[in-house]
């Protein structure tokens, strides 16, 4: 495993499945009395969230805790960076405290990957979502989801399944994440969007694109419905709501057209009525709050593979803090 | 005497391991185990047995198999993984999880029988104990182990064991068991010679299963 975890693009099969066996072993947890394991006990995880965000970063909260990590939250809203502070003033003054791992969520592509790569910062750095670009966590519960379904066991990735990402894919960081993970477990993606909703340079993307959403349907294991992202949107992609509900939302009719095992995928937050009908949101086949408790699992494998070992901020030389730290425990 | 043959070099060569127990020996130290097992436990009632990863499930395996034969009842059965209770985490990069499971009557007022192939140190016991007190809370818990080889570093001792092989800290104990190494035995040699012969089989990769870690002090 990489020190860091910016994109989705950056795991190796062996890396990716590593995390998703990890994720199995930990989801057991859910069900047992006490919740936690005390691995992370010391360690200091900041989650610096510059962009709104209730479900990851609620994710994130219960990962870190169950891991018995001490958790800092840090939101844009009302704090220094309200006031004009810089990405690298925040990243050195939380250096300062002694972070061990950054979680980060902000609004322009590429802010994880400038903290991972500059020594602002002695922690990991694991993005949260970063702008249009990736958030390889959701990627990686994604992934967890659809092993679950279509090919359960510890080792085994995605083969040949077929994957199916309907929506809004030009500002989702879901789609790009994705389609990096599901081409490294063996998966085949198709992407149906309405072209205006594809990004340029697609084409390059290890993926088949298709318009037509009824076409595809008969040969789907997973379809992935995408929200459209209206307030990442500054100009007309699609001429009304309900022709884009008509040819790209998921209907009833639509989910009879799906193979039998075929699941309904959707990351969150759903928009009833736009791109899914409450009729498929509410049916059994539809993984969407199933996703939500796997990615809490997949989150704590990402935070124990990435600090529960020995990591940099061990290094006597670098952070005589945790030092000092060790030897008081 | 004693300073002369030290300080030949034949002798400071790692000595090659000795068999100390061989497949027979090892099928009647399980048998009389879950003898002493069902004489304590007066009938072996509320007995659940947890073997600890990796050679402690297979021998937690074999003591099943032969609590069941004596006492015609079947034990429960689980696996107990202590990664995430380590207390040496942070030495050593992340490690894979291996599969805990706790048989569905769970461990609440039971009697626990932990199994583990060496007790050296005692630190896996006291991960394994943490890990048992987030899980719920047994009536009592025992140890049984196949080779006791001394050196504890914390007050923990074994209820049930298999051989008490008095070792010194240059030495290594390797358990080889059929479900992972093919073969039954327990070898005693230079730590320094196990770790040569470890390499040198990684090398070779010729062996299809991991190679048995060596009871290493820490």
């Amino acid at each position: 495993m990489k020190r860091h975890l910016v994109s989705a693009a950056d795991l190796s099969r062996d890396d990716a499945l590593l995390i998703l066996d990890t994720a199995e072993e930990l989801a057991q947890l859910s069900g047992r009395a006490v919740k936690k394991l005390p691995t992370l006990r010391g360690r200091t995880v900041v989650n610096l969230f510059f962009e709104d965000s209730t479900r990851t970063k609620t994710s994130f909260e219960v990962a870190e805790k169950r891991l018995s990590a001490d958790v800092i939250n840090f939101s844009a809203k009302g704090s220094s960076v309200s006031k004009g502070e810089s990405l690298k003033d925040t990243a050195l003054t939380l250096q300062a405290m002694g972070a061990d791992a950054v979680v980060i969520r902000h609004h322009a592509s590429g802010a994880p990957a400038r903290l991972a790569q500059s020594d602002w910062l002695h922690g990991s750095v694991i993005n949260a979502g970063d702008g249009t670009h990736e958030h390889p966590t959701q990627a990686l519960l994604d992934a967890f989801t659809m092993r679950r379904h279509l090919n359960p066991g510890a080792g085994h990735d995605l083969a040949g399944r077929r994957v199916t990402i309907v929506g809004d894919v030009l500002h989702s960081r879901v789609a790009r994440s994705n389609v990096h993970l599901l081409n490294t477990l063996g998966a085949q993606v198709t992407f149906v969007a309405p072209p205006t909703l594809l990004p340029i340079g697609i084409e390059n993307w290890p993926c088949e694109i298709s318009y037509d959403l009824d076409r595809v349907l008969p040969k789907t294991d997973a379809l992935m419905m995408l929200r459209v992202q209206r307030e990442r949107m500054n100009a007309a992609f699609f001429p009304t709501e309900r022709e884009y509900s008509r040819r790209y939302g998921m209907n009833g009719l639509r989910l009879a057209q799906l193979p039998g095992h075929a699941i309904v995928m959707h990351p969150g937050p759903m928009v009833r009525g736009m791109e899914i009908t409450a009729e498929v949101a509410d049916s059994p086949r539809c993984t969407a709050v199933e996703q939500v408790a796997n990615g809490v699992s997949v989150r704590m494998a990402v935070l124990y593979l990435l600090l529960g070992g020995a990591t940099l901020a061990d290094a006597p030389a670098d952070a005589p803090r945790t030092e000092t730290v060790e030897i008081a425990q | 005497m004693t300073a002369h043959r030290d300080s030949t070099p034949q002798d400071q060569a790692p000595r090659p391991p000795h068999q100390v127990l061989d497949g027979t020996d090892i099928a009647r130290v399980i048998t009389r185990i879950a003898h002493e097992i069902v004489e304590r436990a007066k009938g072996a009632e509320d007995v659940v047995l947890l073997g600890i990863h990796t050679r402690g499930v297979h021998l937690a395996r074999r003591l099943h198999g032969r609590l069941a034969q004596i006492t015609g009842r079947e034990i429960p059965l689980g696996t107990l993984d202590i990664t995430m209770y380590r207390d040496d985490l942070r030495l050593k990069p992340a490690r894979a999880l291996e599969h805990t499971e706790i048989p569905p009557g769970g461990i609440d007022g039971k009697l626990v029988v932990l199994v583990d192939d060496v007790l050296f140190s005692g630190r896996t016991i006291r991960a394994a104990l943490d890990a048992l007190n987030d899980i719920g809370r047994p009536r009592a818990v025992q140890l049984a182990v196949l080779v006791d080889r001394g050196h504890r570093e914390l007050p923990i001792r074994a209820d049930y064991v298999g051989k008490n092989l008095p070792t010194s800290l240059r030495e290594a104990v390797q358990v080889r068991l059929s479900d992972s190494d093919g073969v039954d035995a327990v070898l005693v040699g230079d730590r320094d010679f196990t770790a040569a012969s470890r390499s040198a089989l990684t090398e070779q990769g010729a062996q299809a299963a991991k190679p048995t870690e060596p009871h290493l002090p820490e």
